[in-house]
């Protein structure tokens, strides 16, 4: 008891009225200082390691973080990277669909994902998984092959399935996150604060889809192929251990711009648009094609959809 | 009363034809738009446009009988629909930088998909609102629509197979070269 009292008053004789937030201060380093010992991660600065949930950030606060995160990427990559944190466009809600009639499971889309939002290039990481599957079985995972190679696609009798995140309006991920690092944004586009996420990997053990990808090594990527245009929930480059996943090119389709995906993919089997948009190609395939969700019997109410074009 | 008239018809027709159109009219049109779509330059071969280069009407004489090309063109196999068809039933004998529809009406290049929509006009329909075939630029502004023909070749339609990209690395084989430990 007695050995508490001595630290305030000293400072309180200063006459200091912030000597309660130098202590603060001082042990905000000092655990910053510790927890650098201890993980072992040397690079992480005390900023980051004091930074909040992003959702709880001032705007200035936000406008620091984007600094800092540049001038990070500047020092890593040798060139101006871009870090936008673009809000959601009022009255949009984000849609999907994929035509498996017409899919001929090319894996242009996948490497246009990889391409565009900064994946690790080794180890690989891809947040697309094209899964060929026989006609006979239909949609039937247990009849599902992701590491089909043949000389050419697409193969008599079989059809492709594209998986990717599907937006879901009750995402499993988001309620299993320990820390609230994942939360679905008024677009319905699900996001991940990087710097907020611990990597505990329980959304990959929630999402039935595999959607989502754990940075289990350091992630590689050239500075030669580092997309410069990026979002903070998006395609900026992730440390390692954290969760990252499809957020429909957040850094395009936040600024009008199609997905990646839907750009390469050389059948138009993809279409994208705004669900809220009576006119969008979306909507009509929504009321006019036949249409189903990958595992609807679990709800999550994925907002990516599947039809059959002709 | 003859100007209101016109005007009331003008308007009519206006009506008529905007729901068949996919979108309106986008002022950043490049010079390939035509009902507010817009459309790369179609995949002619290499030096094969404009037509009359060659087929002037002076140089070569008009020929319009059946048979099977030897010389120029000799390498186009035609593999769509009966057997009967051929050259001059949708390129213009006499203005050979157009096409023709059944109609007899002559129309550039660019707008081939109505020509292609004689047949297949359920797929026109489908990529007038942007079901079939492919869209890019802007989810909410200005689109590039792809032609029929940039997926199909007019002359052997069938979509062609590719080869695909390499696989995803097996989780085994990515340890495999890590060396286990990190």
């Amino acid at each position: 008891m007695t050995d508490l009292n001595p630290t305030c008053p000293p400072e309180g004789r200063d006459g200091a009225s912030d000597g309660c937030g130098s202590r603060r201060e001082f042990l905000g380093t000092a655990v910053a200082a510790v927890a650098t010992a201890l993980t072992g991660c040397g690079k992480l600065s005390q900023e980051e390691f004091l930074q909040r949930n992003f959702r709880e950030l001032s705007k200035e606060e936000v406008r620091d973080v984007i600094a800092r995160l540049e001038k990070e990427y500047k020092a890593k990559y040798g060139k101006e990277v871009k870090v936008a944190d673009t809000p959601p466009i009022p009255g949009v809600i984000f849609g999907y669909a994929l035509d498996l009639s017409r899919c001929i499971g090319c894996r242009r889309c996948v490497y246009a994902c990889v391409k565009e939002n900064n994946q690790s290039r080794d180890p690989g990481v891809q947040w697309i998984s094209v899964l060929e599957m026989e006609k006979e079985e239909g949609v039937n995972l247990q009849h599902a092959d992701l590491y089909y190679d043949p000389a050419e696609v697409p193969r008599e009798g079989h059809f492709y399935m594209p998986v990717q995140c599907q937006q879901c309006k009750k995402p499993p991920c988001v309620k299993v996150c320990p820390v609230g690092a994942t939360w679905r944004d008024k677009d319905g586009i699900v996001v991940v604060d990087y710097n907020w996420c611990i990597g505990c990997r329980y959304c990959m053990a929630a999402c039935p889809y595999g959607a989502r990808h754990f940075n289990w090594a350091e992630p590689h990527l050239p500075a030669g192929e580092v997309n410069p245009d990026t979002h903070y929930f998006g395609n900026r480059p992730r440390p390692k251990g954290v969760v990252e996943k499809c957020t429909f090119c957040i850094q395009r389709t936040r600024k009008g711009l199609y997905p990646a995906c839907v750009e390469i993919c050389p059948t138009g089997s993809r279409k994208f648009g705004n669900l809220l948009d009576r006119t969008s190609e979306i909507r009509y395939i929504l009321e006019n094609k036949r249409v189903f969700k990958f595992k609807e019997e679990l709800n999550t109410q994925p907002n990516f959809f599947y039809f059959y074009g002709v | 009363m003859n100007t209101r008239l016109i005007r009331f018809l003008g308007l009519t027709l206006f009506l008529l034809a905007a729901p068949a159109f996919a979108d309106p009219p986008s002022g950043k049109a490049g010079a390939i738009a035509q009902e507010g779509i817009q459309v790369p330059r179609p995949p002619f071969s290499e030096g094969i446009f404009p037509c009359t280069s060659c087929h002037d009407g002076k140089s070569m004489k008009l020929d319009t009988k059946r048979r099977e090309l030897t010389g120029m063109h000799g390498d186009i196999l035609l593999g769509h629909g009966p057997e009967s068809r051929w050259c001059l039933d949708c390129h213009d004998a006499r203005d050979r930088d157009k096409l023709h529809l059944v109609s007899g009406e002559k129309i550039p290049f660019t707008v081939s998909y109505r020509l292609c929509g004689q047949c297949h006009g359920d797929k026109l329909r489908d990529w007038r609102v942007g079901v079939h075939g492919k869209r890019t630029g802007s989810w909410n502004g200005p689109k590039e629509y792809l032609l029929c023909v940039h997926c199909h070749d007019p002359h052997s339609p069938r979509f062609k197979p590719m080869k695909p990209m390499p696989p995803p690395t097996r989780p085994g084989e990515i340890q495999a070269r890590k060396g286990g430990a990190r």
